[in-house]
């Protein structure tokens, strides 16, 4: 459900910075452990944009997939999922990547 | 559009309980109206090929290509590429700092209580306030998506309450706390226990300025609760196993259960407690004594 709240962000930032100029395309992206699934806002996007200048944009997700180094044996690997431990072993380690929620950027029509 | 979305828009309510005022909440706001946004639609149908948007999700299954520098415009269409380079939560974001401040500024220790449906949140608060109300001074901010019900245990167990109901929200967000905290004024150096919406998976990803995430895990749920919900799992300073009164009732293992938050979030406090028979409370009371005096020390640290 909360991908509904966060696609509604995603065109609050964007109806703000275009300022009433049509949006081309919004260009997202998601990391694989940032709680939110792709799917989900390729989805309810166009129901958030719907009446908005956003609403003939088009949505481009980047997908980014977690990375961590290891806390006990300095190791990166990656974390396809929140279950994934070292190969060392270790539950101790840090993300590098993958928390992404960031709106990159937008093409807008040019003011001439 | 928002009026129907996740976060509640113009739906959420806010009740003081104290003086039995209700608010209505309207925490998003669409710049651009629908009725000038579709005035300019036809103009431009012509160079997008039909003028339906589909959906790119251009690097699906590309994990290595993390990194994107190049935004060549089509400057002979008249497009520019703005790089905005923003966290989508930014504004909310940006209000839980202020919120954070507020509090810290006022050395108020303000935390984050979340479990699913039925954990016993209230019930513990309700606890927490009857035996500490003589050693602190607590405030609550109550959120449901609907009745004041809550509010009124909180009330009657003597602390002062705003309730915010989300309509058809599914969390907390850091507008709503902040309109309940201009309403609710906590006193310097009190205790704000910010019970969310009943709910493991959105509030995770929503900061509402507070200093601590506690996550009530009762021991009636599966003890894979934090394998099943990692994200707020992860996210919490302190879980609290709820309910222990009930264990020789049931089939749940304590040490699964706190292996398998151990493997989510290997730095957390866990306890243990009952707000029936208050069993382990002692431990709770003083983590929270730890926290306040914590708060605080932290005001310009």
């Amino acid at each position: 459900m909360h991908e509904l709240s966060i696609a509604c962000s995603i065109v609050e930032l964007v109806a703000e910075t275009a300022k009433g100029r049509k949006v081309h395309r919004v260009t997202i992206e998601i990391g694989s452990l940032s709680g939110v699934v792709p799917d989900s806002i390729a989805f309810w996007f166009p129901e958030a944009a719907r009446g908005t200048e956003v609403a003939e944009a088009s949505l481009e997700i980047r997908e980014i997939t977690a990375l961590a180094r290891c806390d006990a044996c300095g190791a990166e690997f990656q974390t396809p999922s929140m279950l994934t431990v070292c190969p060392c072993g270790s539950f101790r380690f840090r993300w590098l990547k993958g928390e992404e929620l960031n709106l990159k950027s937008i093409e807008l029509e040019e003011v001439l | 559009m928002c009026a129907n979305c996740g976060c509640g828009g113009d739906k959420t309510t806010m009740l003081d309980l104290q003086t039995g005022e209700t608010t209505t909440i309207v925490t998003h706001q669409h710049e651009g109206s629908a009725e000038h946004g579709h005035a300019h639609d036809h103009d431009h149908g012509a160079h997008e090929g039909g003028g339906h948007h589909h959906h790119h999700h251009a690097s699906h299954g590309q994990p290595g290509n993390d990194h994107f520098h190049s935004h060549h415009a089509d400057r002979h269409s008249g497009v520019s590429v703005v790089d905005v380079q923003t966290r989508i939560l930014a504004k909310n974001d940006a209000t839980a700092a202020r919120n954070r401040a507020w509090c810290m500024g006022r050395e108020i220790l303000a935390l984050n209580f979340v479990s699913s449906p039925g954990g016993g949140k209230t019930t513990l608060l309700e606890r927490t306030i009857r035996d500490l109300a003589g050693e602190m001074s607590l405030y609550v901010i109550e959120g449901d998506q609907a009745t004041a019900n809550d509010g009124e245990r909180i009330r009657s167990a003597g602390a002062s309450v705003v309730q915010v109901n989300t309509g058809t929200g599914c969390h907390l967000d850091a507008e709503m706390v902040a309109r309940a905290l201009s309403a609710l004024k906590p006193a310097p150096g009190a205790v704000l226990f910010i019970e969310n919406v009943g709910n493991l998976v959105c509030p995770a990803l929503f900061d509402l300025g507070e200093r601590a995430k506690v996550v009530i895990f009762s021991v009636t749920e599966g003890e894979d609760k934090p394998l099943k919900y990692p994200y707020m799992f992860r996210a919490a300073t302190i879980v609290i196993l709820n309910k222990i009164d009930l264990l020789p009732h049931l089939e749940f293992s304590l040490a699964r259960a706190i292996a398998n938050v151990r493997q989510v979030n290997s730095e957390a406090i866990i306890l243990q407690t009952s707000s029936r028979t208050g069993e382990g409370t002692a431990d709770w009371y003083d983590w929270l004594r730890a926290q306040l005096a914590a708060a605080r020390q932290s005001a310009f640290t």
